[in-house]
């Protein structure tokens, strides 16, 4: 009997960390499920059309944030995720585009297989992220002034490269990665491969250890400006993805799109368990993270509340999700004093 | 061969570092023998700990040679001195919090199943069994090595650190103020690594400002001021005044009412 106790209890010990932030997902959706009985006068939940929407629409979102969630454990963060949404979408759209429309950018560039635009979206994002990692890692600078300057230059960029205007009559092989499913499967690949690799390999464990004691990775003869350089690429990687998404999604692509995503994707990683100092969170936690977000979003629009308030309360949550982080690191700090 | 033919694990020739006009580190030449025990002693900024990071490859000398094991080496990394086998514990302790045990033993040289660069898989029982096997070498008793560092007490976490460099095969140990934030029975227990380290034979060098801990365990003190060596005396033949004229350059300012140091 008393065996069994102890195995219970052990077995409690051992739930993995995201058990708490999906009983907080799990909360706000009751939350959203009992005011919709009570003032709408239906399910919020057993509405299967309302749930994939809100997948859907969060899987851009968290395909970004699954690369800015390793960038802030890496005591990092990453503002150009938008803007490389935008640049991305533009570049792989100009290369998917069909031989009917007679005004393709490329004329002689149409009809091409799916997977050239595909891989020049990622590469654009990976640039870009190669570009930011390389200034942080070799002058020092803070990741906060590279990553904003990427943000505004990338934004330019997209703007620039069909002077303003948008890329559309795109192939159907390519459209066809944002419809249905696709977009869901795809974040769901990217999380899970990123989780695996931050979990179990070389890769993951020097990037906890540069964010939790940078000077302590170094002498442990880590090779942080090559390391730094990698993650931010696969970040700006991953932006580049999620613009290819988009742009499938949408069928066209235009330099407005992917506004102020950076900040649902740092919202996600934070809200997600991601510590804003660095050196704790997991890419688990993140997409429970993202789903939180969108269970906020959907409920919102469930209720028929203005869109304002949405962002209003967005806001607050980021906010707090940091204070309860911010707590919990004084909490450690004050427990080290003590011994 | 006796003693005095020892061969010599590292040797400095005009070992120099200036951070813009200030001198940290003027002409240092320094000998150690293979399994001696040397202890670098001096007051603030006398260039011990600038000394100690242009060796271990932390930050490049502005000139002189550094041997190491016979040959000249020219560290331009902290991963080359260790490669070459100098494993050092830094003052700040140099842990990562926000990982467990055998991962800050693990620390740049993780154990993997097969090598594919950055995304190689991490062998985790591996390292679990030899963090293990390398701190009961040094008498460390962690009750659970998978919690991470920041819910340990300090002595714990210097355990940690000097057991990640006693407990790989390395030729020179070197220690910054090993035991300048512990409390006595940990000063004893890391004491102890030391001498174990001693049997052993295994070369090492340690920063102390504590005197009498200095005295118990070296043979050898190497006095540092203002950025020179001043001084290379055995412990048998010396005694705490002559030290501490040394460290602090006046020759008869110490009387017997010092003699507590």
């Amino acid at each position: 009997m008393i065996q069994k106790q102890k195995n219970f209890i052990s077995s409690y010990r051992k739930l993995p960390p995201e058990f708490n932030i999906f009983l907080v997902l799990l909360g706000i959706a009751l939350v959203f499920e009992i005011l919709g009985w009570i003032f709408i006068g239906q399910s919020f939940l057993l509405n299967k059309r309302r749930l994939v929407i809100m997948i859907l629409q969060v899987s851009v979102i968290g395909i970004i944030a699954v690369g800015v969630t390793q960038v802030i454990i890496m005591a990092g963060i990453d503002l150009s995720g938008g803007s490389l949404v935008a640049l991305s979408a533009i570049v792989a759209a100009s290369l998917a585009q069909n031989s009917t429309y007679t005004k393709a950018i490329y004329p002689h560039l149409t009809d091409l297989p799916f997977i050239v635009p595909v891989l020049a979206g990622i590469a654009c994002g990976l640039f870009a992220g190669f570009i930011s990692g390389s200034l942080i890692a070799r002058t020092g600078i803070p990741p906060f002034i590279a990553t904003l300057g990427m943000l505004v230059s990338a934004r330019g960029a997209a703007a620039w490269y069909n002077n303003g205007k948008p890329v559309s009559f795109l192939g159907d092989d390519f459209t066809a990665l944002g419809q249905g499913a696709w977009p869901v499967l795809i974040f769901l690949v990217v999380a899970a491969v990123f989780h695996i690799l931050m979990r179990y390999t070389r890769y993951g464990k020097h990037t906890y250890a540069i964010g939790s004691n940078e000077e302590a990775a170094r002498v442990a003869g880590i090779n942080i400006v090559r390391h730094k350089i990698i993650v931010y690429s696969i970040a700006g990687a991953l932006s580049g993805l999620a613009g290819v998404v988009t742009a499938a999604r949408a069928m066209s692509a235009q330099a407005g799109m992917g506004m102020m995503y950076e900040l649902d994707a740092i919202s996600a990683a934070v809200i997600g368990g991601t510590s804003l100092f660095g050196g704790r969170g997991r890419i688990a936690g993140t997409l429970f993270g993202v789903l939180i977000l969108g269970v906020i979003s959907s409920g919102f629009v469930f209720m028929r509340i203005d869109a304002y308030y949405q962002d209003m309360v967005k806001g607050a949550i980021i906010v707090g999700a940091v204070i309860v982080d911010h707590y919990r690191n004084k909490k450690m700090r004050n427990k080290d004093k003590d011994t | 061969m006796n003693s005095e033919e020892k061969k010599i694990i590292l040797k400095t020739e005009g070992l120099t570092k200036h951070y813009g006009g200030v001198k940290a580190l003027h002409d240092a030449d320094f000998t150690l023998a293979d399994g001696e025990h040397v202890a670098i002693v001096g007051d603030n900024g006398a260039g011990k700990s600038t000394f100690i990071r242009q060796v271990t490859g932390v930050e490049i000398p502005t000139s002189g040679k550094i041997y190491f094991d016979g040959n000249l080496v020219n560290f331009k990394t902290p991963a080359d001195a260790k490669k070459a086998g100098i494993e050092a514990v830094y003052q700040n302790l140099a842990l990562a919090d926000d990982l467990d045990v055998p991962s800050n033993i693990f620390l740049g040289q993780e154990e993997t199943y097969f090598n594919l660069g950055p995304f190689s898989f991490l062998n985790e029982n591996k390292m679990f069994k030899q963090s293990i096997d390398v701190l009961a070498k040094t008498g460390i008793k962690i009750p659970d090595i998978k919690i991470t560092m920041n819910n340990m007490s300090g002595g714990q976490r210097q355990c940690v650190a000097i057991s990640r460099s006693a407990g790989f095969a390395s030729k020179l140990i070197i220690m910054d103020e090993p035991t300048a934030a512990l409390g006595v029975q940990e000063t004893k227990q890391v004491e102890k690594i030391i001498r174990s380290l001693k049997e052993n034979g295994v070369p090492l060098i340690m920063i102390s400002h504590n005197l009498r801990q200095v005295f118990n365990l070296v043979e050898k003190i190497w006095v540092f001021r203002q950025g020179q060596i001043v001084g290379c005396v055995e412990t048998s033949k010396t005694d705490g005044n002559e030290i501490v004229s040394l460290i602090t350059g006046v020759k008869q300012g110490v009387g017997e009412e010092a003699s507590f140091i």
